[in-house]
């Protein structure tokens, strides 16, 4: 039979400070692998689709004629496949998660610089935009 | 005679997150009959799989559960290179194993501190996840993620933890060994913990056996099960024994999680001590043509994952046997013949996890 086995524990935790944080207040720990949202650099994109055809969720749309490059980030799962596949290293992953929402939305859309005209095209979807530019 | 009267639990609970419901018939405050109702959460995650590629479908695998999700991954991916005939390479194999000790263990300290909440020991419940806290963060920093790793894809694993973390992590986990064991003495040791579990809930050797009790379930009742002894993963080329306790009580079932703790940081040094260098992918083409079913060992229990292709990329048929469901029949023999007032502690001793359950 054992007495007061936690007084060692409960009194350290009395006089150290509160093991929890104030999360929105102060922001959480991060570390450089963590996984917070994507961001792309719209001027490295080619609009070649990988990202869209390889992501779990369906959260990536890319619009090939008008040359955009659109995330739901309320679908987006944070798998990070997209910033693995892409040949042209335009996705990355940032470690802030995104702020909370009240309302719907989370569509994000941005006009990309498109795959540049001398360089071969890779899937047979661009090949036929070619002749329209 | 006493008349019957039937209570429902859950699947609103305030001791149970879960949406399991049990309609428990009562005589005064003996129960009597339990009828267990699940389907509260299903989402048709192996559906999905006709929809997504062999590749893709692994983030969905992982989300079958929000607690053992790199298990679920893993035995996933197994499934699929057994039926490629992929070699992955050593060192991935060893990364494997190191992350689900890893989630084994906060799988664990969760349920070990949801276990003490459940009967109203609210600051042991408080201790577990401040210790779990360290391994979330071990686990953050290494694969990008808290709860969802995401780390296992087929032929291999997506992301290498340097020599000097992996020895960071061993010392870590070697630091907060004897606040583990402190907190492990009050579940094994103090007075009231043995008073609210001691010989509450007896599932017996042969009960355990013939309805099918898997993981801690079975091994608190002396059923050596532990599917890590096939030697999947680098399992094979660790040394360590499975936790067993005899008397099948709710004490024995905590005291096997309690001790396994224990046995994972050992599996996890051992495995950083014999970690081979070398790639942790490998190139993968073509599609699975065959069956195959993939077991693991689960923080819970064993897992199976019975996965069908027909060479093309998408899979035809995924079927999930997860441990909570095959130990809903051992808890419906647990539950009966015991007071009402012990039902929470019943109910959560078998681990439920039912988002596994129902997928």
């Amino acid at each position: 039979m054992t007495f007061f086995q936690m007084t060692k524990t409960v009194l350290k935790s009395l006089f150290t400070r509160p093991a929890t944080l104030m999360y929105p207040v102060k922001p959480a720990k991060k570390t450089d692998a963590t996984r917070g949202h994507v961001k792309i650099d719209p001027t490295k994109c080619i609009t070649c689709r990988i990202c869209q055809r390889k992501c779990p969720t369906q959260a990536i749309c890319v619009d090939v004629k008008e040359k955009t490059w659109e995330i739901d980030q309320m679908r987006c799962v944070v798998c990070a496949i997209c910033v693995d596949t892409c040949p042209t290293k335009s996705l990355t992953m940032d470690n802030q998660y995104r702020p909370a929402m009240t309302a719907r939305g989370g569509l994000e859309k941005f006009t990309v610089a498109g795959p540049k005209k001398k360089e071969p095209v890779a899937t047979p979807a661009l090949a036929d935009e070619k002749p329209k530019e | 005679m006493s008349k019957q009267i039937t209570i429902p639990f859950g699947p609103q609970h305030p001791v149970l997150p879960e949406p399991l419901h049990l309609d428990l018939v009562l005589e005064d405050e003996k129960v009597v009959d339990v009828i267990p109702t699940i389907g509260y959460v299903h989402r048709g995650l192996e559906k999905l799989v006709e929809k997504r590629e062999y590749t893709e479908y692994v983030f969905i695998a992982e989300r079958i559960c929000g607690i053992c999700s790199h298990i679920h991954g893993q035995t996933y991916v197994q499934g699929i290179e057994q039926i490629m005939g992929l070699e992955i390479p050593e060192r991935a194999q060893y990364l494997r194993t190191i992350w689900s000790e890893y989630s084994r263990m906060h799988s664990h300290l969760l349920w070990l501190g949801l276990f003490a909440d459940s009967m109203g020991f609210e600051s042991v419940f408080m201790n577990s996840w401040r210790l779990r806290e360290h391994i979330l963060d071990d686990l953050e920093a290494t694969t990008g993620g808290r709860v969802i790793q995401g780390v296992c894809k087929v032929g291999g694993v997506r992301k290498d933890i340097s020599p000097e973390k992996l020895d960071e992590m061993v010392k870590g986990l070697r630091g907060i060994e004897h606040e583990l064991q402190a907190l492990m003495n009050v579940f094994l040791h103090d007075s009231s913990m043995q008073h609210r579990l001691k010989g509450i809930g007896v599932l017996s050797n042969d009960d355990a056996y013939y309805l099918g009790a898997v993981g801690p379930t079975a091994r608190g009742s002396g059923i050596a099960i532990d599917l890590r002894e096939t030697g999947y993963a680098a399992y094979g080329k660790i040394n360590f024994k499975p936790v067993v306790e005899p008397d099948g009580d709710c004490y024995a079932r905590c005291a096997v999680r309690a001790k396994e703790l224990f046995t994972s940081i050992d599996i996890i040094e051992q495995c950083v001590k014999k970690i081979p260098d070398g790639p942790v992918d490998m190139k993968v083409t073509g599609a699975p043509d065959g069956e195959f079913l993939s077991r693991a060992e689960q923080p819970r229990g064993e897992v199976i994952h019975y996965i069908k292709g027909n060479g093309k990329k998408n899979l035809v048929r995924h079927r999930v046997r997860t441990p909570t469901f095959t130990n809903i029949p051992p808890l419906v023999t647990l539950l009966k013949g015991c007071e009402l007032a012990d039902v929470p502690v019943i109910v959560l001793s078998i681990d439920p996890c039912i988002g596994c359950a129902e997928r």
